[in-house]
């Protein structure tokens, strides 16, 4: 193998958007049967290394090779031709069409005069989740699918192009327990084939148990590669981050209050039941569950963005309307939500305009926006969270994945909320940036804040919250405290049954 | 989906043919006539074709208010070239109001597709262009049913077995335009692109390509509209088509087409164009008064809108609810394999 030339090799690879360059030396080699990791924290260019290698953006400088021969991709379609399948850090999916169209769009098998022969690709459907261990039906639309579930038809359909590159950016952000390990599966059986395939996470456990080589990358340059064995987990972090993490879940012990947000019987057909709890003022209560186990859902009524079929909530002894986020807000509720490029932000719209867009209300004179006091309040929150934007004015689209976190959190406490309910606050956010964003939670809860943290992170559940809700199957299946909440508990109560984990055989594969 | 597609298209021409048996009650001669058969097949032939176009181009997330401009133009097209070579074959003539037709729309893909401009004022500018094209070019002149020639204009009164031509040529267009959108990847690519442009483009698929051919082939069928339009009135004024696109829009919407792109058929959108003026004759025949026959219309209108968000509200809520009555786990909890138990992913995250 070392003798051959590498599937794929980057020296020097360069890429800038106007004055920000996001990737400045990229520089990674990818031996062909090798699961090659890139680590580094968010903005470290990863992403755009992908999107380069994948034909997404044309790169500045520097030489991207395939198998020896140089390439430079015009497009996505190039690169997919060459044997590129890259699965990008957020699913697309089209959402009219069905699961089967949307794996092989573009590629449809062909039968007579051309026309595609739908039997044929409903099957070759059905052969894919059979191989990645999942029952998805191949003919429903790709509307309503979990992020989890689009997740998986992504990958099915880099699979099925059978690439001798496969690239994920970040494929198990969304995907439980089991997802991961028949992913894994697939990703070895590909690796023994003879393919190479780079993994993105910021999971180091996953690239631990995965990965044979790993890359770490820090502000758009290449730092060092190492054979997994090599190296620590907490060395992959010092070098990510430049400097030690101090302490990624400083819990600031509180006391407990009054009760802030109280939740009684809330049911909704088909998605949660019978749901109580309470969150007192100065604690963090987290939201533990496997994905899809109805956790968002549950956030998304009480904070009043779907309609529940009954039950009741109160904040601050105030009992909401059903169905209106516009009272809640005013009685002190914010809800940070899972999608933040989708739900949480204004992408095309600056920071100032972002972090002021809920508290706008009290910001006007006469109904007339002050925009002093606008830049004012984006000024105050920015620098708390230490945002980093090039200025207040950048557009949020523009900006990493942590940052876009921080204005999204700094939106919602401009309102002075009782009650913060973030959901996967740390999803896809690097090693440094979580810390901070545990630390302000902290801090915040400290300072009297109720606080209701949905995450699919068990250490960060374990490691922040005061109390553990676990939710199985749109129920809460049990209250942990903080003292009893161990990783196993929790994944007992949230696991239902041994259902889908009959991966046992796949571990070894 | 496609079931619900299906019982969409089902349930516009069930109403359709409510507005029928209800009219032919009240007045036999509305359908068991040969005029009133004639005519119930014959005028919505043209706005078949036209909606037709549209649906391809609305499915693609865009959608083309030049259509009536087009139609005008390329009528009037039609008949300066039997003026001037009165021994032109028909089929010639109708190629070449079909081909202007195609670069008229090519035209508006073209600024579409690459300066990225949305299509509703790229379209709304072309609409007044190729306007003002057919006023400076026609003047006051018009063209007449003796500049045509006579088998020309038989064709849009003719009929073979009891249809009339210009409806087999709506029909063949709809088949032709259904069997494509279904049956290639170029149609599947349509939907993709409409559905979500920007995937479609991280995707790599020839976005710009699929959108110029859309919009061509709107064009095409506004040039074959044109064509139509000329044979079946006989005379042609710088007026042609005016105003014709908003009906086109309305009946696209009406047939199912989502304005946002990505789905609906161009049968509903066929569907939707007889529905929309077989009323319009039905509603005198009934005796509505005159201003309620055109709030009819737009109550058809945003009533179909409306079905449509009923409808996908229930197909979401389904889904949703698909998702969690999945059989759940037989196995009692934490009853998880030793060693493979979910929880070994979640430990230590650096």
């Amino acid at each position: 193998m070392p003798n051959a030339a590498p599937t794929l090799r980057l020296d020097g690879v360069a890429k800038s958007f106007g004055p920000v360059a996001a990737l400045r030396s990229g520089t990674l080699v990818v031996q062909a049967g090798s699961i090659h990791a890139l680590v580094g924290e968010n903005g470290a260019g990863k992403s755009t290394l992908v999107k380069i290698v994948g034909g997404v953006h044309r790169r500045d400088a520097g030489v991207v090779e395939l198998d020896g021969a140089p390439v430079d991709f015009a497009g996505p379609a190039e690169a997919k031709a060459a044997g590129v399948a890259v699965i990008h850090q957020e699913p697309a999916s089209f959402p009219d069409l069905t699961v089967t169209e949307n794996i092989f769009l573009g590629r449809e098998p062909l039968g007579r005069l051309r026309r595609i022969d739908r039997r044929a690709m409903r099957e070759g459907a059905r052969d894919l989740f059979r191989e990645l261990g999942v029952d998805l039906d191949p003919d429903r639309p790709a509307e309503g699918l979990s992020i989890a579930d689009q997740q998986i038809v992504e990958i099915a359909k880099a699979i099925s192009l059978d690439a001798r590159l496969l690239v994920m950016d970040e494929p198990t952000a969304a995907l439980s327990a089991v997802e991961v390990r028949r992913l894994f599966a697939v990703a070895r059986g590909l690796r023994d084939a003879g393919r190479a395939v780079v993994f993105i996470s910021h999971r180091l456990d996953e690239v631990a148990d995965l990965c044979d080589t790993v890359t770490v990358m820090r502000d758009g340059a290449h730092v060092s590669t190492d054979a997994v064995a090599d190296v620590t987990p907490d060395e992959l972090v010092r070098r990510m981050v430049g400097r030690d993490v101090a302490e990624l879940y400083p819990k600031v012990p509180s006391t407990p209050g009054e009760v802030a947000l109280r939740v009684e019987g809330l049911e909704s057909t088909g998605t949660f039941h019978d749901v109580s709890f309470e969150v007192r003022a100065g604690e963090i209560v987290g939201l533990a569950g496997l994905v899809g186990a109805g956790r968002s859902e549950i956030a998304r009524a009480v904070f009043g963005i779907d309609r529940y079929d009954a039950g009741r909530v109160t904040v601050g002894g105030r009992t909401l309307r059903p169905g209106d986020p516009a009272a809640a807000i005013a009685a002190g509720l914010a809800l940070v939500p899972e999608d933040r490029r989708l739900q949480g932000l204004v992408t095309e719209s600056s920071v100032v305009r972002n972090v002021s867009s809920v508290a706008r209300r009290r910001l006007a004179r006469l109904g007339i926006l002050v925009p002093d006091a606008e830049a004012r309040l984006a000024r105050d929150w920015s620098g708390r969270l230490a945002v980093k934007a090039g200025a207040l004015d950048a557009l949020a689209t523009t900006m990493s994945g942590g940052n876009q976190q921080k204005v999204v959190l700094a939106k919602w406490l401009a309102t002075g909320p009782k009650v913060l309910m973030v959901d996967e606050p740390t999803r896809g956010i690097d090693v440094g940036t979580k810390a901070e964003v545990h630390r302000l939670l902290s801090t915040l809860a400290a300072e009297g804040l109720a606080v209701l943290m949905i995450s699919s992170e068990l250490p960060e559940v374990l490691g922040m919250a005061d109390r553990v809700l676990v939710v199985r199957e749109g129920r809460i299946a049990v209250e942990l405290s903080r003292a009893e909440a161990t990783p196993e508990a929790v994944m007992r109560a949230a696991t239902p049954g041994a259902t889908r984990s009959d991966a046992a055989t796949e571990g070894a594969a | 989906m496609r079931n619900v597609l299906r019982r969409r298209e089902a349930g516009i021409a069930l109403a359709l043919l409510v507005v029928i048996g209800v009219t032919t009650a009240v007045q036999p001669g509305f359908l068991l006539s040969a005029g009133g058969w004639r005519d119930l097949l014959l005028t919505p032939a043209i706005l078949v074709v036209l909606a037709v176009g549209q649906a391809v181009v609305v499915i693609t997330r865009n959608v083309d208010l030049s259509v009536g401009s087009v139609l005008g133009l390329t009528a009037y097209l039609t008949g300066r070239l039997f003026l001037a070579a009165p021994d032109l074959p028909i089929l010639v003539v109708a190629l070449v109001a079909v081909a202007a037709g195609a670069l008229l729309g090519l035209i508006n893909g073209a600024i579409v597709a690459f300066a990225r401009v949305p299509a509703l004022v790229i379209t709304l500018g072309t609409l007044y262009v190729y306007r003002g094209v057919t006023l400076t070019w026609a003047g006051s002149d018009r063209i007449d049913a003796g500049d045509m020639p006579r088998t020309f204009l038989g064709l849009g009164t003719r009929q073979v077995l009891g249809v009339p031509v210009l409806t087999i040529v709506g029909a063949v267009v709809l088949l032709a335009v259904a069997y494509y959108l279904h049956t290639s990847r170029g149609g599947r690519q349509l939907y993709a692109t409409g559905s979500d442009p920007d995937a479609a483009a991280l995707q790599g698929l020839p976005v710009r390509r699929r959108l110029l051919g859309a919009f061509a082939l709107g064009g095409a069928l506004a040039g074959l509209a044109g064509v139509m339009f000329a044979a079946r009135y006989g005379t042609v004024s710088s007026g042609a088509g005016l105003g014709m696109e908003l009906q086109v829009v309305g009946a696209v919407v009406v047939g199912g087409v989502a304005i946002f792109g990505g789905s609906g058929t161009v049968a509903g959108a066929a569907l939707g164009a007889m529905l929309l003026l077989t009323i319009n004759r039905a509603l005198p025949v009934v005796g509505i008064p005159d201003f309620w026959q055109r709030a009819v219309v737009g109550v058809l209108i945003i009533g179909a809108i409306a079905l449509d968000r009923v409808l996908a509200n229930r197909r979401s809520r389904r889904l949703a609810a698909a998702r969690d009555t999945d059989p759940p786990a037989t196995t009692p909890p934490g009853d998880a394999p030793p060693g493979t138990g979910p929880d070994d992913r979640e430990e230590a995250t650096a």
